[in-house]
């Protein structure tokens, strides 16, 4: 797949992010283009969860600036972002485990005023994941991991996001529900919503994305179309295990 | 083979302390059953006089404990200027309503101004504990925990410091605009004042709980208890939520405040220690963190004291406190999270 020809819609230019003393991203760059799917690949400690924090507002970059839809978005507290309409399904699920599936899916909407239009969108969501529907009552906490996982991906979808930020969906799931993950991520991308996606599972994140790129320890070291870096030799070496 | 040997031999010997607690669980229940069955057939008048009492106080620590169990519940602070902040607010219910509007005495006025002085207490609460949250606690969010648990101690003694300059180091008696009045119903006894306690405290009560469960700022402070970051990523402005749940605390210490000035009759600076750790017992004893819990503990050891207190066959007085944390330490070695605190498994 190659890159789309479309206006840019999140533009990285040269952030440094870091935790106190630590540098966990040094000069990152990068773009994503409406209607893209963009995969951010690396190995652990990367700086991969980092960048994606930081857009999200949920850390600020040191230098360097994020704009969205050509607005400024660093320094602007998570809240307000979410109100541009990026939304962040998150490493490690993070849904609330307390809370039932419903309560999960309605403060993915909390920002959304039109009651009707999130009731479309929750019946959208539920047909992504009929699995939600069967458990609709249940406390999210006591769900597995597959159906959390697709909790938070439905929880996500329910901001009507523009552009959907996804912190490895396939974390510590069977390769049945990987493949249904990576599935819905086409299916989502088709219904309009640009995509950022961060994954372990490099292969099928390079297969799947229009535009790629690698970090290593906090740079940028490689980027490329989706298809072309998935079978470039010097990456099998890194990061696909060949 | 052998490990499933010692595994169940590690399991006999859990089971055999575990047998051991539960008979002295139910010792203990057992005792409690048969003293409070004793007096109530000895005297079923006195024991339900006796309960109205205990309920009367309860509503008023439920109130304050729902302060404690809401801001732990959200930032797991001990707010340590709970109980002075409530005194804080009894000494302003007095300031206002007593000395400001001169309202002294029983009347359809100054029943009147003592609603607009709950309302104005309530409010004064609230504001007292957001701007506490914004200029002490929150820049220590992402401290170790025991700075803003040792600043709550400090903002505590800065609290009885303003309520000592207010009304002076001698409690003050407050001529209360509630009547004396008692009322007869089938051999018991209810002053008036409980009533007002009941009308008041009942509906607050409900309120509150009714906020954090079914609306949506409610389920906005519920997310922010359980994962701030992930609900930032949902919309929620995690900063104003903590000031929101800040707010309902002081207006329930608020309320509490003037309620306690009106039918305890006196105020005094240091007021807020003990009916602050009373309160926090309370809270802990229900589950810190639940709102039912806050309520239902209020309500134990307003109970608790009162049977302790006031039944024919007791402990007496001298025994209130030395009883009320014999069973809270007791219900901890039993149920570590409280009455309906969740325990440490289901906590994800
Ligand atoms: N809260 C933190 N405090 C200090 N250092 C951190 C913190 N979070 C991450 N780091 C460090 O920042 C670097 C980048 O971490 P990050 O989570 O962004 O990596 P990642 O690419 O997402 O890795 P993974 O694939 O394992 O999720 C790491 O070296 C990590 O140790
Ligand atoms: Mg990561």
């Amino acid at each position: 797949m190659a890159r789309l020809d479309t206006p840019v819609m999140l533009k990285v230019s040269d952030i440094t992010v870091g935790y106190g003393a630590i540098t966990a991203v040094k000069g990152l760059s990068f773009e994503v283009r409406e209607g893209e799917i963009v995969s951010l690949i690396g190995s652990n400690g990367a700086g991969k969860s980092t960048t994606l924090r930081t857009i999200s507002g949920l850390m600020h970059p040191k230098t360097g600036s994020i704009e969205f839809r050509g607005e400024k978005i660093d320094g602007m507290p998570g809240h307000e972002i979410v109100a541009k309409g990026i939304c962040h399904s998150p490493e490690g699920r993070r849904i609330f485990p307390r809370m039932s599936v419903d309560e999960n899916l309605d403060l993915g909407a909390y920002l959304r005023k039109d009651s009707a239009a999130v009731k479309e969108s929750r019946e959208r969501v539920l047909e992504l994941f009929p699995r939600l529907r069967e458990r609709i009552t249940q406390k999210a906490g006591t769900m597995s991991g597959g159906e959390q996982q697709m909790l938070a991906v439905g929880r996500a979808l329910m901001g009507e996001p523009k552009l959907l930020i996804m912190d490895e969906p396939s974390m510590g799931l069977a390769p049945v529900l990987v493949d249904l993950i990576f599935e819905t991520i086409e299916t989502i991308r088709k219904s309009g919503v640009t995509i950022l996606l961060v994954e372990q599972n490099a292969l099928a994140a390079l297969r799947i994305a229009d535009y790629a790129y690698v970090l290593e320890s906090g740079h940028l070291k490689l980027e490329g179309d989706g298809s072309k870096l998935a079978v470039d030799p010097a990456i099998a070496q890194a990061y696909l295990g060949g | 083979m052998t490990s499933v040997a010692t595994g169940i031999a590690r399991k006999k010997k859990i089971s055999l302390s575990e047998l051991l607690l539960r008979i002295s669980m139910f010792l203990v229940i057992g005792v409690i059953t048969y003293w409070l069955g004793f007096n109530l057939v000895i005297d079923p008048r006195a024991f339900l006089q006796v309960s109205i009492n205990g309920i009367n106080n309860g509503l008023l620590y439920a109130l304050i404990a729902l302060g404690y169990t809401l801001v732990y519940g959200i930032i797991e602070l001990i707010n340590f200027a709970h109980g002075d902040l409530f005194m804080l607010c009894s000494v302003f219910s007095f300031a206002i309503l007593t000395e400001l509007f001169g309202a002294k005495a029983p009347g359809a006025k100054n029943f009147a101004l003592l609603l607009v002085v709950l309302l104005l207490t309530m409010i004064f609460g609230a504001i007292v504990n957001v701007t506490i949250e914004r200029v002490a606690y929150r820049r220590l969010r992402n401290a170790p925990k025991l700075a803003p648990l040792i600043t709550a101690v400090g903002m505590s003694f800065v609290l009885q410091w303003i309520g000592l300059k207010w009304v002076g180091s001698v409690p003050v008696n407050v001529n209360t605009v509630l009547p004396a009045t008692k009322y007869q119903f089938a051999g018991l006894e209810v002053a008036f004042k409980t009533f007002v306690i009941f009308a008041v405290t009942i509906p607050i009560l409900i309120l509150f709980v009714f906020i954090v469960n079914k609306t949506r700022r409610g389920r906005a402070m519920r997310a922010t208890a359980q994962d701030k970051d992930a609900s930032r990523l949902m919309g929620i402005n995690v900063n104003q939520t903590i000031s929101f749940t800040f707010a309902i605390a002081g207006a329930a210490a608020g309320a509490a405040g003037i309620m306690w000035a009106q039918t305890i009759g006196t105020v005094s600076y240091n007021l807020g220690f003990q009916l602050g750790l009373i309160a926090f017992t309370s809270a802990v004893l229900g589950g810190v963190g639940n709102l039912y819990g806050a309520v239902l503990g209020g309500l134990i050891v307003g109970l608790i004291q009162a049977y302790n207190d006031g039944l024919t066959v007791g402990p007496g007085q001298r025994w209130s406190q030395t009883m009320v944390f014999t069973i809270l330490i007791l219900l901890m070695v039993y149920r570590p999270g409280g009455l309906l605190g969740q325990s440490s498994q289901e906590k994800v």
